[in-house]
């Protein structure tokens, strides 16, 4: 057990210095040291509670993609079977209940209608099971139903498109930096260090911005609409801001429903001033395409009105003087620069397959983190000193040792943080200085041990050779206990608690290794070189 | 150089002789606490509670004005705040309540929240917000499941391990003394109505790892003993083990407890719950390895021969057949 063979020294020696380098980077930035550009820069991350910054949880709303799909299921399902040849008519279609059904007109197209439908489904998942499933009730009647596959392919799906839009108005923003990920279903998380006002970030991403064009309706009588009234094939959308000009003092508007053109084929979107009456604006370029839609809107409707509706809400419903041609396109409404410049942004990145809502909002100053930093450090340090102390005093030259190990053992740990790139939290230093008082129980355990081997009257090598073998048993099992706590914590746990967690973790290991194997080396060769007689513990 | 000693050599203490007292007042506390718990409650955080918290320092007044800023955000009309001290009498939290309206609304969080800034801005000039958390009633709900999901895990897990490492009974003695802590260290929080958080939780966890440390170390010495001594009496055996790790549990427990202590002292506000938590802890698990893990040993009948192997059938015949052809 004291044998020490050269290559296990190398080996132990290597694994300490190279683990602890790499911690090197952090402390220099610590204490505000260049560090050499040439060699490698592995960082600590600071959590936002110690960098300040926000921390922002969106949830989408699964539903909302269910009736998505449904709705350009019930779309494809129209147009393919109205182009089927010969054409196949149906009626009382109905997307209710999460599921979409219409009847045949004719039941004896049924097969011919089942082949349209089937190429509009695709496999989904890793069973080979379709996206929707088809049935054909009484005789007539298709009833198609989203499978959990599809569903969940579907909300997959739309999460990773609103990952993307939410990081290009991040990064639209120009903050440094920023983390996005997914987190479990339906959630993203976006931390952004060292942002004083979130509240630009959040309401950009509050904002759906799905932008459609669509013709008023001028044949509904004001009143009919603002009782929710309708002529058929309209549909009522409200104002979304009521005082508005264009409103004439009813909240809502009829428009129709088919027709219109989406906003979603832009080429830019920017903030600019109403040239008449230098108020606020957003002016939009269309890509070819859209150019080629709206340019064919509005020559088709010289002298209507069209309602600009932005996330369900119309902004403002200007009348089309003359056809634009050009692809270029002005909104206006109720707009600050500010928020015209948001909507310009929102524009640019595209619309969100979802609506994202925030239901976790954590945002903290730059001073408490750096104040917490500082004073944690204080703590760790005072902290560390007596731990030493108390060792040293105990153990005398065995103390030293574990001291010894201990400043490895913190290094080391920094060292795994830096190079796997985990974030340090505020809790993760109270696991810092938890780690610290308790990677010594291990040299305690040994000592105390070893101690007692004495008293028994065994050699001083048979001693302490005892002391680490029977100690071990109860130091692995207790680090495995500990890693299994650990381990939960940081399974259930969530952002900063995590970082206790992972602190910890990471503790463990390095603790057994310096705690135990660091220091039985260094105790084998005092042994070999001073062959003590007596042993003072 | 004389070397220090926190426990002298070779003590002989009775530990187990009060052990049925000891139980009997640790089972009152117990009970006591959960008493505490589902009465008075815990004092939620907006980790649990869901709402707003926004930290505030007032830079130029030694104290915070808590009943004028409760006058102050309570007329805002979001129902009364709740006012608490973190760390200096200048640093406090301020936690109100959401409408209903308000949840996951972006919107009108940042309206609430500019409101109640505004109004302590307003007659406090010096005021600088440190922090602001927004927790919507779904999110808090969800932290509520997995903590308790955590921690029962964590509790079962661990006894599991010691039950397959050990015996049933040291698995039983684990739990109910990890179990002993984790209902003290609920209880003194609904006791003092501290604010209980998501931080609490990696504490009380910290605290299984612990206190289970310790009772590792116990039941390891006690099982080394058992094999030595099969005859001894188990108390008289218990109260050997215990008596012989003493000086390490005792040093142990004071290397955590000066690397805490200057933590609560000096250390980020932020910190003081979790850290208090642990420090209490550490006296409730220690205490609790000790006269909670190791008399339940005696009532679930461990003995002498609890780690003796016994013989398998095939390792039966093969000392059958080894005694028959020593015999001529």
């Amino acid at each position: 057990m004291l044998e020490f063979p050269t290559w296990k020294k190398v080996w132990f020696w290597g694994l300490t210095l190279v683990i602890a380098a790499a911690a090197l980077p952090s402390l220099f930035n610590v204490a505000n040291f260049p560090w050499p550009r040439f060699l490698p820069d592995p960082e600590i991350n600071l959590g936002l509670d110690l960098a300040g910054g926000s921390h922002i949880l969106l949830e989408a709303d699964e539903s909302q993609v269910e009736q998505q799909r449904l709705e350009n299921m019930e779309e494809s399902v129209r147009g393919r079977l109205r182009l089927a040849e010969p054409r196949i008519r149906i009626g009382d279609i109905s997307s209710a209940n999460g599921r979409l059904s219409f009847m045949l007109k004719d039941p004896s197209q049924v097969d011919a209608a089942r082949d349209e439908i089937l190429p509009l489904t695709t496999g989904a998942g890793l069973t080979g099971q379709r996206d929707w499933d088809i049935r054909v009730e009484d005789g007539s009647r298709f009833v198609l139903t989203p499978t959990r596959e599809g569903l969940d392919q579907a909300v997959s799906n739309a999460m990773d498109s609103a990952i993307e839009v939410v990081r290009k108005r991040i990064d639209a923003l120009g903050t440094r930096e920023p983390t996005i990920i997914r987190q479990g279903e339906n959630r993203i998380v976006v931390q952004v260090p060292g942002l004083d006002d979130p509240q630009a970030l959040k309401s950009l991403l509050g904002q759906t911005a799905k932008l459609e064009f669509k013709l008023v309706d001028e044949s509904a009588t004001p009143s009919d609409v603002a009782q929710g009234i309708a002529p058929p094939g309209d549909e009522i959308v409200p104002w979304a801001d009521p005082s508005s000009p264009g409103a004439g003092g009813v909240p809502v508007i009829a428009v129709k429903r088919l027709g219109g053109i989406k906003g979603d084929q832009l080429t830019n979107a920017k903030q600019s001033f109403d040239q008449q009456n230098n108020s606020p604006v957003v002016s939009i370029t269309f890509d070819q395409t859209g150019g080629a839609k709206f340019a064919k809107l509005t020559s088709e409707n010289v002298n209507k009105r069209f309602a600009i509706i932005l996330d369900g809400k119309v902004l403002s419903a200007p009348s089309i003087n003359e056809p634009i041609l050009g692809g270029s396109a002005q909104i206006s409404g109720s707009f600050s620069v500010q928020s015209a410049t948001q909507l310009a942004i929102s524009l640019r990145s595209g619309a969100l397959p979802v609506d994202l809502t925030v239901v976790e909002e954590r945002t903290v100053g730059p001073d408490l983190g750096a104040d917490s930093i500082r004073k944690g450090l204080i703590a760790m340090g005072i902290g560390s000193l007596l731990v030493v102390l108390l060792m040293m005093l105990t153990y005398g030259r065995f103390g030293v040792y574990a001291t010894i190990a201990l400043v490895f053992n913190v290094l080391m740990i920094l060292g795994i943080m830096a190079v796997m790139g985990t974030t340090l939290t505020l809790p993760g230093i109270a696991g810092f200085v938890l780690t610290i008082g308790a990677a010594v129980d291990a040299n305690v355990l040994i000592y105390e041990r070893m101690r007692e081997e004495r008293k028994k009257g065994r050699r001083v090598i048979a001693a302490v050779e005892n002391g680490y073998k029977e100690a071990s048993r109860a130091i692995y099992d207790a680090n495995i206990t500990n890693f299994i706590a650990g381990v939960l914590l940081f399974a259930f746990g969530s952002g900063p608690v995590r970082g206790f967690a992972v602190v910890l973790i990471i503790g463990l290991f390095t603790s057994v290794f310096t705690g135990v194997m660091l220091t039985r080396m260094w105790v084998a060769n005092w042994l070999r070189k001073a062959r003590p007689t007596e042993l003072n513990v | 150089m004389r070397l220090l000693k926190l426990v002298p050599d070779d003590t002989n203490i009775k530990f187990l002789r009060w052990r049925v007292p000891f139980y009997v007042v640790s089972i009152i506390l117990i009970a006591a606490s959960w008493g505490l718990i589902l009465t008075k409650g815990l004092n939620y955080g907006v980790d649990f509670a869901g709402g707003q918290e926004i930290e505030a320092t007032f830079t130029k007044q030694t104290e915070a004005p808590v009943a004028a800023l409760r006058d102050q955000v309570g007329k805002l009309g979001y129902g009364d705040p709740v006012i608490q001290r973190f760390g200096a009498p200048n640093e406090v939290s301020i936690r109100t309540k959401l409408p209903e309206s308000a949840e996951g609304n972006p919107g009108a969080a940042e309206a609430i929240s500019k409101q109640v800034i505004g109004a302590i801005r307003d007659n406090n000039p010096d005021v600088r917000i440190e922090s602001v958390s927004t927790v919507s009633g779904k999110v808090s709900g969800e932290f509520r499941q997995t903590a308790l999901y955590a921690l029962g895990a964590a509790m079962l897990a661990i006894s599991i391990y010691i039950w397959v490492r050990f015996e049933w009974q040291f698995g039983v003695g684990a739990l109910f003394a990890l179990f002993h802590d984790v209902s003290l260290t609920l209880g003194m929080f609904a006791l003092l109505q501290l604010e209980f958080s998501l931080q609490i939780i990696a504490a009380i966890l910290a605290i299984i790892g612990y206190s289970l440390n310790d009772t590792i170390v116990v039941y390891d010495r006690i099982r080394e003993d058992l094999k030595k001594y099969r005859k001894m009496p188990l108390p008289e055996l218990l109260d050997m083990s215990v008596n012989e790790t003493l000086a390490r549990t005792v040093m142990t427990s004071a290397t955590l407890l000066v690397a805490l202590i200057p933590l609560l002292v000096f250390g980020p506000e932020s910190l003081f719950g979790l850290t208090a938590a642990i420090v209490l802890g550490i006296f409730v698990g220690t205490y609790s390895s000790i006269y909670m893990a190791a008399p339940i040993l005696i009532w679930l009948g461990v003995s002498g021969s609890s780690f003796v192997p016994t013989e398998s059938a095939v390792d039966r015949q093969e000392r059958l057949a080894r005694e028959r052809s020593a015999k001529p």
